[in-house]
């Protein structure tokens, strides 16, 4: 069988390699998506949401670019919460459960691009021209040459599931993984280490005594995912919560030895954040009981994900310890839990395009750079299908700053810091995160993403018409000034005798709001999107220029560029671990130098009066 | 890392000199002048250059990185002659892969090779030049790394804060303890507490590392000079019978119990048509105020010459010829004074904390303000967690700058402008 040669060939359909192949196919190349199913394209493997609190600040960040996930979600969202709504605006994470198969329609949907062509098939290897990609190899010996080849296999690097004392080599369940390619990204002398993650059984909807249940619905006036959304799609549902007891917690206990991590059959290292119920039980003894949250997975199938009590006991245990817990007492199991082990590639060894170091034209994205979590893996999938696609077709290259997105963050950390556990986004990665706010991710990056060329035109148009109306709005209230002895009479909070403010200053204080503005600007007539968004630049104003002295100060640093050639193996007077940590993370200014894991202030001295000797060398 | 060299001790005719070599090349540019020698020993060596003999030195190795550079050292104890020195100087400038030093560079390897912190840098420059036995100890302490400790301990207090406002943000829809306020606040007023001693603490520290000011203070001819003459043992200022003899500010400098003292003679303060004297007594009134303790004389039946402030010692002069406290020319009352200042500067100097530096200070100062703020906000404003940890980030990154993590480029700058050659 022929296919046709590519510009970039995307290496598998899930959260990574779908919004690889589409922001590729965005900037104008012609992309292969090789899948071992068109059916796993969009398939939900985990849990049935998508964001939360910094993950949907990436979704935000992904959509503001023209990227799939944000509209995606919310043609499948059946019920959208925002999270930390009493907190401030830029903790405040937009999140969704999804009807598993609507999002799967959807995405599938998405990928009917005229630039991207699936074909189904396993690739084994790759094809390469010196140190440059130039194809790949499918199993049945095909090959299809591009110019670029971004690989966005999951779990699938040598995994291993376990249920219990049972295991058996597997991607997902029901996939095979995908030996050959591990072995050849073994040969390209990579970094390998391994990682587990574990899902909790699946249980049949009807078999759910659901009256006992306290039930939480989504918000009255649903936050959606994508800038481009307006109303929901689907119809909307309650999750359920309920708790284990300490008779779930003795069945555990009782049990341990017969778990695949605590019977010592895995070896890899999971998530502190996401543990399995084993793992609470153990580490958390003092605890009686732990939440679950019961989350329909489609309106149209009968499963329910009990999120909180992921497993790797056996098929027996699970049911007597799920029977343990009120509502749970007849749950039938339509699935067992399990924990996968598998492959992932130090990231380190990538540049902070996700590009292999030494290996041009080659991409990783995802799970398999030691990540969790959808939006991780399809933020990833947007940064390696913009680069490979420049890389490919000669265009510009993106650039994520710490200070201006969530990715940039993520990139950064994944890069510069490698990962000890898999990587999940939070709020408290992104110390600028006053400024990086889920409602302004538009106005941070849709620019960019014009730049680029990887926006439509509908979204252009929108983000255009919404910095119109922003612009307009804070003009007008800048515009305007009150005495303090006005605002005071009107009720801010302020010494009369102060000096006059603006109407936009006056937003800053916290319990000022339109309403106030609107006596002395009876005219004012803004939308409430653009009140809101305008309400919260004011109260981060004061903070946020605080911020942007620091963010100076970081760029400083960043200003300081390491060569590539820079040799970090010859720096004498560093430890033997942190030589090693510099040489894996190779760091491309000194900024990035300072973030590695271990660095103290001598060493960065240190680097930099290297780098001062090669310029007075060079002078 | 280049080799360099320079001489260790000060220059001038002394029983020994030090010559410092460090570096890769160290022991090659050593064994260029004479025979190898066993390392950490104390060896006794010919120096030899194109035959000529130079010295006979004692020769001391410190192969890297257990030396004070980290780097192979090796120390020349050369006699102490000017002549000696630049000959040996003038042969190792000759030898090829190393060079003479330039300004703080042997402590810039040593603090390259993590062999010394920042704070350990400037305290090393102290304890070079410290003069008195209390300078020499808070040196010391500084150098032995207290103020990097301090920090440390502060530093990791914040950081268990900000991780449980940070748990209250991030798992928000998960089981964290729903209230972390109570401590939270605990644990920044310990450390606000502990920055607050710090930083008072550090005006007394700066004093020992600067010297007191003691100014001796009171109407024309009350004895001033005569009771400095006392104090110093000499005759430092010049006294008469002639009122406004002493115009400008005469300075002695004094070890008294192991706190450097300066004792400032001004002039004599009364209404005057002399220019010249009119400046001699804004000068004194001046430098009364900076000062840190005055001594207020004033002859019997007289008042003092310008208000009494707190601490300030009144006395009466003259005890000799009528009624008064002290006596300059009999000596009656001199020891209690002295042991009386020096109780209230030891006092002074008791409070000393780790952060020795205006420096120091600053940082201090800006993380106070930092953790007030964020006191304050907690108060008002709970809900806005994010806001709470911006302001304790930015405590954290100034107590940072305690120990140069950040700004590194800066604060180097500055250390190493201010440092002079071969310590």
């Amino acid at each position: 069988m022929k296919h046709q040669d590519a510009d970039v060939i995307v290496v598998g359909g899930g959260h990574a390699g779908t919004e690889a192949a589409h922001a590729a196919a965005r900037r104008g190349a012609r992309v292969v998506l090789v899948t071992l199913s068109f059916d796993g394209i969009g398939v939900m493997s985990c849990n049935p949401a998508i964001g939360g609190l910094g993950k949907g600040h990436l979704v935000r960040e992904i959509d503001a670019m023209d990227g799939v996930m944000g509209r995606v979600s919310d043609k499948a969202g059946i019920q959208f919460r925002l999270l930390n709504r009493r907190k401030g605006p830029a903790v405040q994470g937009p999140r969704a459960q999804a009807d598993r198969n609507l999002y799967r329609a959807a995405m599938q949907a998405e990928m009917s691009h005229p630039n991207i062509q699936i074909v189904e098939g396993e690739v084994v290897d790759l094809v390469m021209v010196g140190d440059r990609v130039s194809g790949i190899v499918l199993a049945d010996g095909s090959k299809i040459a591009a110019r670029a080849a971004v690989l966005t296999t999951g779990t699938f690097l040598r995994g291993v599931i376990h249920i219990g004392d049972e295991s058996r080599p597997g991607g997902r369940i029901g996939d095979a993984p995908s030996v050959r390619l591990a072995e050849r990204i073994d040969d390209m002398g990579l970094p390998l280490g391994r990682l587990k993650t574990g899902t909790p059984p699946r249980l049949i909807s009807q078999s759910i005594d659901w009256d006992a249940l306290e039930m939480q619905p989504g918000d009255e006036d649903p936050t959606l995912m994508s800038f481009l959304s307006n109303g929901v799609h689907a119809r909307q549902v309650s999750c359920g919560i309920t708790h284990t007891n300490p008779e779930t917690h003795e069945i555990v206990r009782e049990n341990l030895s017969r778990s695949a991590m605590y019977g010592g059959h895995i070896e890899g290292v999971g998530p502190r954040y996401c543990p399995s119920i084993e793992d609470k039980i153990v580490r958390f003894a003092d605890k009686s009981s732990h939440q679950v949250f019961l989350e329909p997975e489609s309106l149209t199938t009968d499963l329910v994900y009990p999120n909180g009590i992921s497993t790797s006991l056996p098929a027996d245990v699970q049911e007597k310890y799920v029977h343990s817990i009120v509502g749970l007492e007849n749950a039938e199991i339509a699935q067992p839990g399990y924990a996968i082990e598998y492959d992932y590639v130090d990231p380190r060894s990538l540049t902070s395009s996700l590009k292999v170091q030494g290996v041009d034209g080659f991409y990783l994205a995802g799970q398999i750079n030691g990540t969790t979590g959808y939006e991780e893996a399809a933020a990833q999938g947007l940064v390696a299908g913009l680069n490979a696609a420049g890389d490919a077709l000669g265009l510009e290259t993106p650039r994520f700053g710490r200070d201006t997105s969530y990715i940039g963050v993520m990139l950064d950390d994944l890069t510069t810091r490698g990962v000890s556990e898999p990587y999940r986004m939070f709020t408290s990665r992104a110390e600028y995160r006053l400024s990086l706010r889920a409602d302004n991710a538009d106005q941070r990056l849709t620019p960019l993403g014009i730049a680029l060329g990887c926006v439509g035109e509908e979204r252009r148009a929108v983000f255009d018409a919404k910095i119109d109306a922003l612009e307009a709005g804070r003009a007008r209230l800048e515009a305007q000034f009150v005495s303090a002895a006005d605002a005071a009479n009107a009720g801010v909070k302020i010494a009369a005798d102060g000096p006059k403010r603006s109407l936009y200053n006056l937003l800053s204080f916290a319990d000022v709001g339109f309403e106030v503005l609107q006596g002395f600007d009876p005219d004012l007539s803004l939308a409430d999107e653009v009140k809101d968004q305008l309400k919260r630049d004011a109260l981060y104003a004061q903070y946020i220029e605080r911020q942007s002295r620091d963010v100076e100060r970081l760029k400083r640093d960043e200003a300081h560029a390491i060569p590539p050639d820079f040799d970090f193996e010859s720096l004498t007077g560093l430890s033997n671990e942190l030589r090693q940590k510099l040489c894996a993370a190779q760091p491309e200014t000194l900024g990035q130098a300072g973030r590695v894991e271990g660095m103290t202030p001598a060493a960065l001295t240190l680097i930099l009066a290297k780098l001062r000797q090669r310029d007075r060398k060079r002078a | 890392m280049d080799t360099i060299f320079a001489p260790a001790t000060a220059r001038g005719k002394s029983g020994v000199s030090v010559i410092r070599i460090s570096g890769p090349e160290a022991f090659v540019a050593l064994e260029a002048l004479c025979k190898p020698v066993p390392p950490r020993h104390a060896s006794l060596r010919r120096l030899k250059y194109e035959g000529r003999l130079l010295d006979e030195a004692v020769v001391l190795t410190f192969p890297g990185p257990n030396s004070f550079t980290g780097e192979d050292v090796a120390e020349l104890h050369v006699h102490g002659s000017l002549a000696v020195v630049d000959a040996v100087l003038r042969a190792l400038g000759e030898l090829s892969d190393i060079r003479p030093a330039e300004a703080g560079e042997f402590t810039r390897q040593a603090l390259e090779n993590d062999r010394l912190d920042l704070a350990q840098v400037e305290s090393l420059a102290d304890l070079v030049e410290a003069e008195t036995e209390r300078q020499r100890q808070q040196a010391l302490r500084v150098f032995s790394g207290a103020v990097g400790a301090q920090a440390e301990v502060w530093r990791s207090k914040l950081i268990r804060a900000v991780a449980l406002l940070e748990a209250a943000i991030d798992f928000a829809d998960e089981e964290v303890p729903t209230d972390v306020g109570p401590e939270v606040r605990e644990l920044l007023e310990d450390v606000l507490q502990g920055l607050k001693q710090a930083h008072s603490g550090s005006f007394a520290a700066e004093r020992i590392r600067e010297g007191f000011e003691v100014a001796i203070v009171g109407a024309p001819n009350v004895g001033k000079s005569t009771l400095l003459n006392v104090l110093a043992g000499r005759d430092a200022a010049i006294t008469s019978e002639i009122a406004g003899t002493t115009r400008d500010v005469i300075e002695v400098r004094m070890d008294l119990n192991g706190l450097p003292v300066t004792f400032l003679d001004t002039a004599g303060i009364r209404e005057t048509e002399d220019e010249v004297e009119a400046i001699g007594v804004d000068r004194a009134l001046a430098r009364a105020g900076g000062a840190d303790l005055r001594i207020l004389l004033h002859e019997n039946g007289e008042s003092p010459a310008i208000e009494v402030g707190e601490d300030d010692i009144v006395l009466v002069s003259k005890a000799d010829i009528g009624g008064g406290d002290i006596s300059a020319a009999n000596g009656a009352g001199i020891d209690e004074l002295v042991s009386r200042i020096t109780g209230i500067l030891e006092n002074r100097a008791s409070t000393a904390g780790v952060a020795v530096r205006e420096r120091h200070r600053i940082a201090i100062r800006s993380a106070i303000e930092g953790l007030e703020s964020v006191l304050d906000q907690l108060k008002t404003s709970p809900d806005m967690a994010e806001l709470v940890v911006s302001e304790l980030r930015s405590a954290i990154f100034a107590l940072d700058s305690l120990v140069g993590r950040i700004d590194v480029e800066n604060v180097l700058d500055e250390i190493f402008s201010s440092f002079c050659i071969g310590k």
